[in-house]
């Protein structure tokens, strides 16, 4: 904790907090249904994408999973943007068409929440191809899920990374949970980690609910492939405060499980941490927590003064460019 | 600008040449594109001469180094992923899919990432891929490798469909579809990559969505698709000494279609006959059917019709994948009835 600057410790709060604050007011405004459609919230994972793309800048990129809206805050995407999206209202990020789960902004290098499960692995060798392609130092982090790691798309891109040395680490958050059924049951091998071996690059289990132990593992990953030594897998173990989406009575959770997860908020960890190292001042967080509450508020009131798409806008931006008709080039 | 005789194999290669000598974000992956990735022996050589299973990218790794030209491992949904993940940040990637049956393997990518990315983003990103793939029946490679199975990928929104039946057009397309901003499919007939036609040097586009009229005629407007293109003609050699004219049309593009093209003809002819290679439930076939019924309708003096592959997978014994194909003989006993 010593070696991590203020600056970075506060910034990496600042994350933390505009993630919990903008998905508890989400959970809210769903259940009175203020948006159409499902939302799968980040809160509990908040140490992984904050401790992870402290390193990252607006040129590297990430690829999500249906569980984004963590990975978009940290990325710095414009949380009205994102608001006014999960509202299906035009001025969101993605005009109203893609909801939570398709939120992208290529421009902060986030190449979207994606609502299949497992196919950011793919995407991240994509765009990790590109950067050794053109001779860049950009680095892809590739999120995934325990669910994920489950799936032949992980383990293909986890290879094809490996043999080309692509500049991609490997974050699998791991929540302990696909839907209802338990890790325990779905992974074979008991820990997602342990893959790496298989696919010749390093692998590490580590506490997710800790931001200073994610920062400091992924920053060793990150530097390391942007050196162009290849690949990481980081295995970030948490809990998923909301269940799969927003409604989901977690019936496959005890009541012990569920107040266990208290003691290791991600957030109330950091603070007590923090200021009784006298490193930053309970007043200094304090200030964060507001300036996060207003940044959410004045989001949902720019989502709920946004006006929906024109109807029409349905049948817009499925092509480039595209001759209805024969012959009107 | 001169014209000699190709292959539609060298054809392929000379526009992919062409495209990696002028955009160095052009990449080509897919297994064994080069071939031999890391042998000793082949990299003393200067590179592998495989140039894929059916050796249309042959000595494109030797000219642009293997780090343009990817040989992958056979995991179809981790390339052709890649590629979309390429193309999003600032590759134009071409894949090759070595059969299009792979499909099942790696659908996912194809359609649900790279065909939907622009519109689920609100229109702010652009993929700008092309996935090669081999299609077609008279291969004696049984169900596995020898669907047509373009009809799946022009149902599907955000992909545009491109079958090119002559070496003349395969060049053109293909740079079209390179330099295009959209996720294209460019299926290639495995029985034609030895024939031969004249193919202008240098670099040329054909327009996507513009259809060729092969041959005029006025009694039937025959509409179809690559290598059935020149089966069609075959057909329409042998109606024409008994005084039927057969109007070809080669659709070359499935997605963008073009309709015009379709729609003038039949004015003209008022008879439609559609031949398709691929099955044919939910088909091109149908589509162009459903096109002329509901838009021409009135024009048409007989009921369409469609001479196509049955609805079964490609079986392997030559005596059935030979019945399996549509011949001339079903051709020409169609646009009889079609004009009795």
């Amino acid at each position: 904790m010593a070696e991590i600057k203020k600056e970075a410790l506060l910034a990496m709060y600042d994350r933390m907090r505009l993630i919990r604050t903008f998905e508890d007011r989400v959970a809210d405004l769903f259940v009175r249904g203020k948006m159409p459609g499902f939302v799968h919230l980040y809160a509990g994972q908040e140490a992984i994408a904050a401790g992870v793309i402290a390193h990252l800048t607006d040129r590297d990129w990430i690829t999500s999973t249906h569980r984004g809206h963590g990975h978009c805050i940290a990325k710095g995407v414009d949380i009205k943007g994102m608001m006014a999206e999960l509202y299906a209202k035009v001025t969101g990020l993605c005009k109203g068409r893609g909801s939570s789960m398709h939120i992208a902004d290529i421009g902060k290098g986030m190449l979207g929440a994606n609502g299949i499960v497992g196919a950011g692995g793919p995407l991240a060798c994509g765009s990790a191809l590109t950067a050794k392609v053109l001779g860049t130092d950009q680095v892809t982090v590739c999120f995934f899920g325990d669910g994920a790691a489950e799936q032949g798309t992980i383990h293909e891109s986890m290879n094809l990374a490996s043999i080309w040395k692509l500049p991609v680490v490997f974050v699998c958050e791991n929540n302990l949970y696909a839907v209802s059924t338990p890790s325990s049951y779905h992974c074979a091998a008991g820990e997602i980690c342990a893959r790496a071996a298989a696919y010749n690059m390093p692998g590490l289990a580590l506490d997710g609910t800790d931001v200073m132990a994610v920062y400091e593992a992924s920053g060793e990953a990150i530097a390391r492939a942007r050196r162009g030594q290849g690949p990481s897998l980081i295995e970030a173990r948490a809990f998923r405060y909301y269940g799969h989406f927003v409604g989901d009575p977690q019936r496959y959770k005890t009541k012990e499980e569920m107040e266990g997860y208290k003691a290791r908020d991600p957030l109330e960890v950091f603070k007590k941490r923090v200021v009784e190292a006298g490193l930053i001042s309970e007043a200094e967080l304090a200030k964060i927590d507001i300036r996060a509450a207003e940044a959410v508020e004045e989001a949902v009131r720019f989502a709920e003064e946004s006006p929906f798409p024109a109807p029409e806008e349905c049948l817009k931006d499925v092509y480039v460019s595209y001759p209805t008709e024969g012959g009107d080039l | 600008m001169t014209t000699r005789t190709l292959t539609f194999r060298e054809a392929i290669n000379e526009a992919i040449r062409l495209e990696m000598r002028r955009d160095p974000t052009v990449v080509l992956l897919g297994e064994d594109v080069a071939g031999g990735a890391t042998l000793p022996h082949l990299e003393a050589a200067g590179g592998s001469e495989w140039g894929g299973a059916l050796g249309v990218t042959v000595g494109l790794a030797k000219e642009f180094g293997r780090g343009r030209v990817l040989d992958t491992p056979i995991s179809e949904s981790g390339f052709i992923g890649a590629a979309v993940g390429a193309a999003v940040t600032g590759l134009r990637p071409i894949a090759e899919l070595m059969f299009v049956d792979f499909f099942g393997v790696c659908m996912d990518q194809i359609y649900n990432q790279g065909g939907k990315f622009r519109y689920m983003f609100g229109g702010k990103v652009q993929v700008p891929l092309v996935i090669r793939t081999t299609i077609g029946a008279g291969f004696r490679a049984a169900a596995q490798h020898s669907g047509c199975h373009y009809s799946v990928f022009t149902h599907m929104p955000g992909l545009k469909t491109v079958v090119p039946s002559t070496p003349h057009d395969a060049k053109g397309l293909l740079i079209t579809a390179i330099r295009d901003p959209d996720p294209v499919l460019f299926f290639e007939h495995k029985l034609l990559y030895d024939i031969r036609g004249e193919v202008p040097e240098g670099e040329y586009v054909i327009p996507l969505g513009v259809a060729e009229i092969k041959r005029r005629g006025k009694h039937v407007t025959v509409v179809t698709i690559g290598r059935m293109v020149h089966t069609a003609m075959e057909a329409a050699e042998k109606l024409s000494k008994d005084g039927i004219e057969l109007e070809v049309i080669d659709l070359r593009c499935l997605s963008p279609m073009d309709n015009r093209t379709i729609l003038q003809s039949v004015k003209k002819t008022h008879r439609l006959l559609v031949i398709d290679e691929d099955n044919p439930r939910c088909s091109m076939a149908c589509d162009i059917i459903a096109l002329v019924s509901t838009q021409a309708f009135d024009e048409l003096d007989a009921p369409p019709r469609m001479v196509t592959a049955p609805h079964t997978p490609v079986p392997f014994s030559p005596s059935l994948e030979d019945y399996y194909i549509p011949s001339v003989d079903n051709i020409v006993s169609s646009v009889r009835t079609l004009v009795s």
